[in-house]
């Protein structure tokens, strides 16, 4: 068994892996939590636009403190900057943009994923609902839907399930699954596992996955 | 050609029980806090509000919410406030989620004059129950009606006596929306310059929207101050 990284280094190791699914010229929307970290780590050549559905194209890097603006924030309703080539709209043609597919990558976190591609990233029953913002909309609204997350919960049960227990959030939305321990791609087949982590084997994922999982051929180990 | 109020007390005065009111913001942001705390004031009962978020336990709809004013809220993300988890728990407040997207849709659809449309949003999820699915071009979609309000509540960074608006960056968020969707719709404004000063091809909201509108200094609480350490 991997040794297991602390949380902070298994977010890192998450998010810098979710980094590589984008590409110069991309316009991406990185969900709140982990994904907005992904935004810390993306390469200096690429180029790349950051959509905050609150209505800002072109998030840009934290504001120094005699730059606040009370009145810009992203979704997570932290203060920002607006990059070069950043545009304001209503919420209403941010998620026109959104369900409109013109975004071309949305970097999301989940609680389960089933092989079919359904997601649950919004409620627990019995808990209390705090609302789902706009992840409804956002895994209709890009082109790739990439759910990054721990393997398992916090109880070591798997959380890519065979079919969601918990609410969903869309059916059939995912594209790819990062988690700390592999990339896997949801296909017509069903679940692929295209990647595994430093540290672990196909049979610890396999193990660790409750759907079944196939092995893609130009499978790569040790590959983050 | 508008009214310009001068008292907050008097633009909410017409407001009665059992209303319901759309509010512009984003969270904390772009939202009309003078009007807001006019409708605290003015102990009108029995409301139905329609924001994308319900404030926090101490400042914005908060404020509306900690005095039992709202019977029920319409919103996409609540989970800033422990007195709307009380109140929902204890049954005393009717929650209606629907999905970001969808709400600004709704607005924009109600006062645009459409009664519904077909979104993909909430297909397969709780949210769809009771709610028509048609597919087009073998995907599905569920029907979600416009929505419209009594009063319309909005902060703007500048208006004109015209009823022109224009907003300040991400303070602009679900404001246009809402000023269109509203049988009566008052501004709460930064700064209430001459239409001079307003260049047409800039304005966010035309004036036709918007019936009333009153100056206000904004507090412009700040949610999750984030910066960066000077290197």
């Amino acid at each position: 068994m991997a040794v297991q990284l602390d949380k902070a280094l298994t977010r890192e190791k998450i998010a810098k892996r979710a980094e590589r699914e984008i590409e110069s010229g991309y316009y991406v929307n990185l969900g709140i939590g982990i994904p907005t970290m992904v935004a810390n780590f993306i390469q200096e050549q690429k180029e790349i636009v950051l959509q905050s559905e609150n209505g800002l194209l072109g998030i840009g890097r934290s504001p120094y403190e005699d730059e606040v603006d009370p009145d810009l924030i992203n979704a997570g309703k932290e203060t920002v900057t607006a990059a070069p080539g950043a545009s304001y709209c209503s919420s209403a043609e941010s998620f026109a943009m959104i369900r409109g597919e013109h975004l071309d990558l949305a970097i999301l976190g989940g609680m389960e994923v089933a092989e079919n591609g359904d997601l649950a990233n919004w409620m627990i029953p019995g808990k209390m609902i705090k609302g789902m913002g706009g992840a409804m909309d956002i895994v209709h609204g890009a082109k790739k839907i990439v759910i990054i997350m721990d393997h398992v919960n916090k109880h070591g049960a798997p959380k890519i399930l065979k079919s969601c227990t918990l609410p969903l959030t869309g059916k059939g939305v995912v594209d790819r699954i990062i988690t700390d321990r592999a990339v896997i791609d949801v296909t017509d087949e069903g679940l692929v596992l295209v990647e595994v982590a430093e540290g672990w084997t196909v049979d610890e994922i396999k193990e660790s996955t409750e759907s079944d999982l196939k092995v893609s051929e130009s499978l790569l180990n040790t590959s983050y | 050609m508008k009214t310009i109020y001068t008292s907050f007390q008097e633009a909410v005065k017409r407001i009665e029980d059992y209303s319901t009111i759309m509010v512009g913001g984003f969270g904390l942001v772009g939202i009309p806090e003078n009007l807001i705390k006019a409708l605290v004031e003015s102990e009108v009962k029995h409301l139905t509000v329609i924001s994308n978020n319900c404030g926090v336990d101490d400042w914005g709809l908060g404020l509306l919410l900690k005095n039992k004013q709202i019977d029920k809220m319409i919103g996409s993300y609540v989970g800033e406030n422990k007195e709307f988890e009380r109140q929902v728990l204890e049954g005393e407040l009717e929650v209606e989620l629907t999905p970001q997207g969808t709400l600004a849709e709704r607005i924009r659809a109600g006062g645009a004059g459409i009664p519904a449309f077909y979104t993909p949003a909430g297909v397969g999820t709780p949210i769809a129950e009771g709610k028509e699915v048609r597919s087009f071009d073998g995907k599905e979609y569920l029907l979600q009606t416009g929505l419209t309000a009594d009063y319309s509540f909005v902060r703007a960074a500048k208006g004109d006596r015209y009823g022109n608006l224009i907003y300040n960056k991400t303070a602009r968020n679900f404001n246009p929306m809402i000023a269109t969707a509203g049988k009566v719709t008052i501004a709460e404004v930064e700064a209430l310059v001459e239409p001079e000063e307003m260049n047409p091809d800039h304005i966010h909201t035309p004036g036709i929207y918007v019936q009333g509108l009153i100056e206000g200094i904004q507090e412009k609480r700040i949610e999750r101050l984030t910066v960066r350490q000077e290197a």
